[in-house]
């Protein structure tokens, strides 16, 4: 089903989302046009309960009233159906797919869980230790930049692809957390090929329009600091 | 062409699951491979060089080249060797998309419980718990199974999948747990068209060599708790 104005596409997400940026980026690379249906902060809609029975969580994408859940799964669902629109997002060769899929799962498994440590730690040290971590990993993928880009811009290349969307769409809550932290998540002494693709991935103007301001962010991760801090984590 | 393969080796051990994904996947495809077993406990120097990211098996070299993480592993199976045996993917994308879908949640619930269950014994009240969780998990996956099937042999329709590799190659663990708490999982009586298509999986060609023995892995889960292997 290649894709034109006709078809319906919803997606279910909310604006400081990192995986729903994930799922804007891909469909705004491949011009579809969608309707975004933004979930309140602390509720669940309906249409969300129906869609992810399961997991209850966002981006849900809806095409033709069919749900796909899961971030990555849905940026793989874009790239297999608007395929003749916009930049292939992930590689021709088998290899390529399967490193850019490797380092997306590092991106999950790795650097987001220290990445959000670093705002649920509630103690001075576990914050330290979770910002170390975060920047571990971050030296890991500065490496695995320089293997994959091959000296292009993006992970993806020429163009932005699939591993540069799961690991970009998390730079506005890094920008944040360096502004209410005072440190560097991204530096240019360890690591200056991500730094410069942040920059490029950044002023891409399909993404430009998605990332959420890091002034917004601030305020929402204060609030949401407020309440970690004064109620047990409930997962 | 079936001709050209390549060098491919895989590291691996007997026990895991997810070891037994790249096994099942390369055989579907017809594809000759070495098998490097390691010990349980010790970490070769070809592992830790292979993967120095999570240092886990399975690890697929091919030409040199190593690609982890199973699931991943068996999508470049499926996309360096489609020209062999039937897709191993779903060619539809939504359909891949829900085969993709259940195989994360088969991740997120079946180890975990696995993990959890093995080191109980029977009647324990954490393991009515804990059964009770994949006893649900188990349950949706039946719905998934009935979906996903349309009325065919497994989830990948006429042919075994990416979906069946996932579930199916947790299925010798999950009998493995059944004998060590004696709680029965693959119950006919409420999961019948999972237990039916267990069968036929466990029958195929491709897996019959692959699943080890439920009994040696209860055997590996004693040895395992007792600390028989070096850490």
């Amino acid at each position: 089903m290649a894709g034109s104005g006709t078809s319906d596409v919803k997606l279910l997400g909310a604006w400081a989302s990192p995986y729903v940026v994930r799922a804007r980026i891909a469909l705004n690379l491949k011009e579809v046009q969608y309707e975004f249906l933004e979930e309140q902060f602390g509720t669940k809609s309906e249409l969300l309960l129906k869609s992810n029975p399961i997991y209850k969580k966002i981006p849900v994408l809806i095409h033709d009233e069919k749900p796909v859940c899961e971030s990555m799964i849905i940026v793989q669902y874009i790239d297999d159906v608007w395929i003749n629109s916009g930049p292939a997002l992930m590689p021709a060769d088998a290899y390529d797919r399967a490193l850019q899929r490797f380092w997306t799962v590092y991106v999950d498994d790795k650097f987001v869980p220290s990445l959000f440590g670093i705002m649920r730690s509630p103690t001075e040290e576990a914050k330290a230790e979770a910002k170390e971590q975060a920047l571990a990993s971050l030296q890991l993928l500065e490496e695995a930049f320089g293997k994959i880009s091959k000296g292009k811009p993006f992970f993806g290349g020429d163009t932005i692809g699939y591993l540069d969307i799961a690991l970009g769409s998390f730079l506005g809550w890094m920008k944040a957390f360096e502004e209410m932290n005072g440190f560097k998540l991204l530096d240019d002494t360890k690591t200056p090929l991500l730094c410069a693709w942040a920059d490029n991935f950044c002023n891409n103007e399909v993404v430009g329009a998605v990332i959420p301001e890091t002034a917004k962010l601030v305020e929402l991760a204060k609030v949401m600091q407020a309440r970690y801090k004064s109620a047990p984590p409930a997962n | 062409m079936a001709a050209e393969r390549g060098e491919v080796k895989l590291i691996g051990g007997w026990a895991s699951p997810f070891v037994a994904r790249p096994r099942i996947a390369l055989n579907l495809k017809g594809v000759a491979y070495e098998m490097f077993q390691e010990t349980v406990g010790k970490k070769s120097e070809l592992l830790l060089k292979s993967n120095p990211v999570y240092k886990k098996i399975p690890v697929l070299i091919h030409n040199g080249k190593p690609i982890c993480e199973s699931a991943i592993i068996v999508e470049y199976i499926d996309e360096t060797w489609s020209s062999d045996g039937a897709s191993i993917l779903p060619s539809d994308p939504y359909d891949r998309a829900i085969a993709r879908f259940w195989t994360v949640y088969v991740d997120d619930k079946i180890p975990d419980a696995i993990r959890k269950l093995r080191p109980l014994v029977k009647g324990s009240a954490v393991a009515e718990v804990e059964a009770e969780k994949l006893h649900a998990a188990l349950q949706l996956l039946e719905e998934a199974f009935e979906k996903c099937s349309k009325g065919k042999s497994f989830f990948g329709g006429d042919n075994i999948g990416y979906l069946d590799i996932a579930l199916g190659s947790q299925l010798a663990w999950i009998k493995a747990v059944e004998k060590i708490v004696e709680i029965k999982f693959l119950d006919k009586e409420k999961i019948p068209g999972l237990v039916a298509w267990s069968e036929r999986f466990y029958a195929h060609e491709a897996v019959k060599e692959v699943m080890p023995e439920a009994d040696r892995l209860v055997e590996f889960t004693r040895m395992l708790l007792s600390g028989s292997f070096a850490k």
